[in-house]
């Protein structure tokens, strides 16, 4: 069975079964286009379950490992792997990829093949970011999963969408080339290899460190997004269909947050520790000053998007504390941000399809007309506020732990989070849920359906699981996030 | 005197071709009613011959490519064996001179000549169309097309400044008369006259630098004239000045700023066919022009050019994607994408020599050639598009005529979108590892703010790429008529398209090729 290259089935069988999905054409082959879409998906998932279920948790070595030698010309090479960090976003990936599929069932009813294939495609382009060891390999996917996101955005999106898709695009395409330009050195600077985990044994001198950290941290820190270029988020997010936001929230935020695991710690471990204190800053500042800002939307969407770059604060700020609990717990958080947001995305989409407006003051009593509905949003709204037992609280208690093992009055700004989240998040949920019934639209809204009922029964299950018993994740982690923060702590002056 | 026959051999393509010119233009006329056929016929016959007549000819060019195409899986082995058959008992040498050394047969030159060959047939492919639907489908057009090829590989082979200038007008001259082709437009015929003014200008300029670098080196020869440069034999002055003038000569040709004004006005007024033809294969004649002056005859004066290059380069790709911007019509906005597309190419040109440490030659102008090969590939696409979207009456050139083509058609949409993001340099499309491949070789110069700052200007030039994609995803179309394009011109479309993502996915055959090229004629 391990001799399986289950990586590149997990990123080469959604990207084919895309160009297959595409191939069936108009929408009179609707239903067909969709069908198939919910096949290659679910053989996209069952893929990548052996990665979790023959993982060595021991090690922390690269496993799945697959080599091909690609571009020898320039030492390119198709060279995957993953290890604890990476072979869970590959598993979380491949999983909403299923939930968009669902998610976009009925919604989505004009280019139907096209949507579908975008979503399958951009499925495969991040399996193979989390996957890659090969810095041109990454960078390709990196870059290439920009394309179907800016035409998902900017086709199925809302009234701004143009503007939103053409901001997302350039804002990530100036932090990645900024970031090609430092592989290219180091490809340089390591005797022609582009081997990443050559680049963690690579000696590089303080000034060089910190310009490539620089590099990588405008390419990453768009990505995740870190104040105060986080501005074509909200954008983004209010515009993107549900199933655009689903992803954008549960995966591509997580490439940011990644590529400092993989790139800018290992690599330049010197200037991440020097940067450090800028690093926390700039985190703190995510943390607190967003949150207060996701207090004062008056869009469903916009608010929970705030409390996306509150949240990614918090694992930015795991990261860089170089503690293991504060790091298992960023990563935890990530998880978990992966399946709460994206729940909240597809509450407000389940709202945004019935009454077609994401605005607070438009809602009102909505647990009069839809109870289910409400029990489940309810859910979702207490794990994004951090409530124990869900899987929002022990990212967030993990990462506040590490804070005060590490500094007090940062472990104290840092649990503001928990005040001021439950402060947005239910302040938000009793607004729109609760009270008397608003209007006559809200009056006459449907309970959710069985489609509805299964992709958020499926995500609370996720959340609570992972709310009582996280083991299973840290557990996976625990020896690779060892070994990173072992690296980092040695100098490669 | 005394008459040594020359030897015909490496020049037996070019020979061809002029003799098939000759051929099509007293055919033509005696056969008047089927002229414009039979001349469209002969022209893509002489081009095919000519294309397999230079592989043979060219030293090693058969064997490198049975190599590359030993890389593909099933039958690659196999027709790589047959090639190989094929390439015994011919041209085995590393470079040979003929015509009293004025005309130069190696691999470099057969493989430009050979893309521009193809390059040359399918712009006739796209244009034909295009050009019967205007009336102005008559059999000159071909036979200027084949004059112009002929003078293309006059100027990839020439190893003699008389040859470099006897090529380059003789390509110059036919596109003059190929921009002014439709005759009864005001537009075109400006703009011929434009590009025939700018164009005598910057032959005199050429010109002038030839005779100054005569002067300090004695030889027109470029072999000679790098010997005499290295004997420390000629006049650094005269010799400085004379570079000068000969590289202002070839960035006009190129189309790089300050020598860019005529492209926009140029592009923009010829017909879309003829357009489409001098974005693509002359782009390559002027690449391999500038590589023979430079650096087969100039290359002790490396640390000079590159200084002046990188000055061209710079403002090429500055300027370039920022009056992409601006413009509304599709034609000149690929024009100054052209622009800075040659800026990228000097890049590569111009990463060469560091310090005097030639090691990074190979790889830099390998990468530069790889650069201009990928461009052309793109411009026809790009181009190709615009005549497949345009019909009899009416011109696809402004951006908007492209609105909703998702809606009219999600095939040609989807390979518009191909081009676009290439061009962008977006993976996994070739344009992206083009651009791989240069800023690879001036970060390895240790010019890494030049590559920051082609970088940055691609953002820019991601803009307008994506405003194209924009317009042809997120509008409604405005124009709903049915694409009324010949069915070649589909097929031949969507395989060029499909060659830029696969090229994108595979780039190591056509990068070694360029590399194995340069190392064998270096």
């Amino acid at each position: 069975m391990t001799g399986m290259p289950f990586l590149s089935l997990a990123i080469w069988i959604p990207i084919l079964g895309g160009l297959l999905v595409l191939a069936t054409g108009s929408d009179r082959n609707a239903p067909l286009a969709r069908s198939l879409a919910m096949f290659i998906a679910l053989a996209g998932f069952a893929v990548t379950v052996p990665l979790f279920l023959l993982f060595d948790a021991s090690t922390s070595a690269m496993q799945f490992s697959e080599f091909l030698p690609w571009i020898p010309r320039f030492n390119i090479n198709y060279h995957l792997g993953v290890d604890g960090i990476s072979v869970l976003f590959v598993l979380l990936n491949a999983f909403i990829t299923i939930i968009v599929v669902i998610a976009g069932w009925q919604v989505i009813q004009e280019k139907v093949a096209q949507y579908m294939a975008a979503f399958l495609i951009m499925s495969g382009l991040m399996n193979g970011i989390f996957s890659a060891l090969d810095g041109i390999l990454f960078y390709v996917f990196f870059e290439a999963s920009l394309i179907p996101l800016y035409l998902v955005i900017g086709i199925w999106g809302g009234a701004n969408r143009v503007y939103a898709a053409i901001k997302f695009f350039l804002y990530t395409l100036v932090g990645s080339l900024m970031m090609l330009v430092a592989l290219l050195y180091l490809f340089m600077e390591a005797g022609g290899s582009f081997n990443i985990l050559d680049w963690h044994k690579l000696p590089l001198a303080m000034p060089a460190q910190t310009l490539i950290f620089w590099a990588f941290l405008v390419a990453f820190a768009v990505k995740v997004p870190m104040w105060p270029v986080h501005t074509w988020l909200p954008d983004a997010h209010v515009e993107a269909p549900t199933g655009g936001s689903v992803v954008l929230a549960a995966i591509a935020l997580k490439l940011g947050a990644y590529g400092f695991l993989r790139f800018s710690l290992p690599i330049v471990p010197d200037a991440a520790q020097a940067m450090a204190p800028m690093m926390i800053a700039l985190s703190l500042i995510a943390v607190v000053y967003i949150g207060f800002v996701a207090l004062a939307q008056t869009d469903m969407k916009k608010l929970v998007a705030y409390s996306s770059i509150s949240h990614m604060g918090f694992v930015t700020l795991g990261f860089f504390m170089f503690n293991v609990v504060g790091m298992e717990g960023a990563l935890v958080q990530m998880i978990s941000h992966g399946f709460v947001s994206g729940a909240m995305f597809l509450c407000i989409g389940v709202l945004y399809d019935r009454m077609h407006t994401r605005n607070i003051a438009d809602y009102g009593g909505v647990v009069k007309t839809m109870p289910k509905f409400a029990a489940f949003f309810m859910l979702f709204a207490m794990a994004n506020a951090g409530l124990p037992g869900t899987s929002g609280f022990v990212g967030e208690f993990m990462v506040v732990l590490g804070a005060v093992q590490f500094n007090f009055w940062v472990a104290f700004a840092a649990a503001s989070t928990l005040i001021l989240g439950a402060a947005y998040t239910l302040w938000m949920y009793k607004r729109v849920v609760f009270g008397v019934i608003g209007n006559d639209h809200v009056a006459q809204l449907d309970d959710i359906g069985a489609r509805e009922f299964a992709f958020l029964g499926i995500l609370a299950l996720c959340v609570m699981a992972m709310g009582l018993y996280p083991f299973p994740f840290t557990e996976v982690m625990h020896a690779s996030v060892n070994e990173l923060l072992r690296h980092v702590a040695v100098s490669k002056l | 005197m005394n008459f040594v026959v020359p030897d015909f051999y490496p020049a037996a393509a070019e020979i061809l071709v002029a003799v098939m010119a000759l051929v099509i233009m007293l055919a033509s006329t005696f056969a008047r009613r089927i002229a414009s056929d039979l001349a469209y016929g002969l022209t893509q016959l002489t081009l095919v011959l000519a294309a397999c007549v230079t592989v043979l000819v060219s030293p090693n060019l058969l064997a490198a490519v049975a190599a590359v195409i030993s890389e593909v899986p099933l039958f690659g082995v196999r027709l790589a064996e047959v090639l190989m058959g094929l390439s015994e008992g011919y041209a085995a040498n590393e470079v040979v001179a003929t015509f009293n050394g004025m005309f130069i047969g190696d691999m470099l030159g057969g493989l430009l000549k050979v893309f521009s060959l193809l390059a040359v047939g399918v712009a006739l492919l796209y244009g034909r169309g295009y050009l019967a639907d205007r009336k102005i489908n008559r059999p000159e057009y071909y036979l200027l097309s084949l004059l112009m090829t002929l003078g293309m590989m006059v100027m990839i082979s020439a190893n003699h400044m008389l040859s470099l200038y006897m090529g380059l007008e003789m390509m110059s001259l036919s596109l003059y008369g190929m921009v002014a082709f439709d005759r009864e437009s005001a537009r075109s015929t400006e703009a011929a006259m434009k590009y025939f003014v700018l164009g005598a200008l910057a032959s005199g300029l050429l010109l002038y630098g030839m005779s100054m670098i005569y002067g300090a080196t004695g030889s027109l020869e470029l072999s000679g004239i790098a010997q005499s440069i290295y004997h420390q034999a000629a006049n650094k002055t005269v010799l400085v000045f004379g570079l000068v003038f000969m590289l202002a000569g070839l960035a006009f040709k190129l189309g790089v700023v300050p020598f860019h004004m005529w492209v926009p006005d140029v592009y923009h007024g010829a017909p879309t066919a003829v357009t489409l033809m001098i974005s693509s294969a002359p782009k390559l004649a002027a690449f391999a022009m500038t590589m023979r002056v430079l650096v087969y005859g100039l290359f002790e004066l490396a640390d000079q050019w590159q200084s002046m290059l990188m000055f061209l380069s710079v403002l090429s790709i500055v300027l370039g994607n920022l009056a992409a911007i601006a413009q509304t019509n599709i034609k000149r906005m690929l024009a100054y994408s052209g622009i800075s597309h040659m800026g990228f190419v000097l890049l590569g040109l111009l990463s060469g020599v560091v310090d005097g440490d030639r090691n990074f030659a190979l790889n830099a102008y390998s990468s530069a050639m790889f650069y201009a090969v990928s461009y052309v590939i793109m411009s026809l696409a790009s181009f190709g598009m615009v005549i497949l979207l345009s019909r009899a009456g009416f011109e696809a050139e402004n951006i908007d005529d492209f609105k909703g083509l998702n809606k009219r058609n999600s095939w040609f949409a989807a390979l518009m979108m191909i081009v676009m993001f290439s061009m962008a340099g977006i993976p996994f499309f070739i344009g992206f590892f083009a651009k791989l491949s240069v800023l690879q070789a001036v970060v390895a110069a240790g010019y890494v703010w030049l590559a920051v700052l082609a970088v940055l200007m691609s953002v820019i030039g991601a803009f307008y790429y994506l405003r194209i994609v924009k317009v042809m995803y997120f509008d409604e179309p405005v124009d709903t008529a049915p694409i009324s394009a010949p069915g070649e011109l589909r097929v031949l479309l969507s395989a060029n398209g499909l060659a830029i993502a696969v090229l994108g996915l595979l780039p190591q055959g056509l990068m070694s090729l360029c590399a194995y090229a340069l190392l064998a004629s270096l």
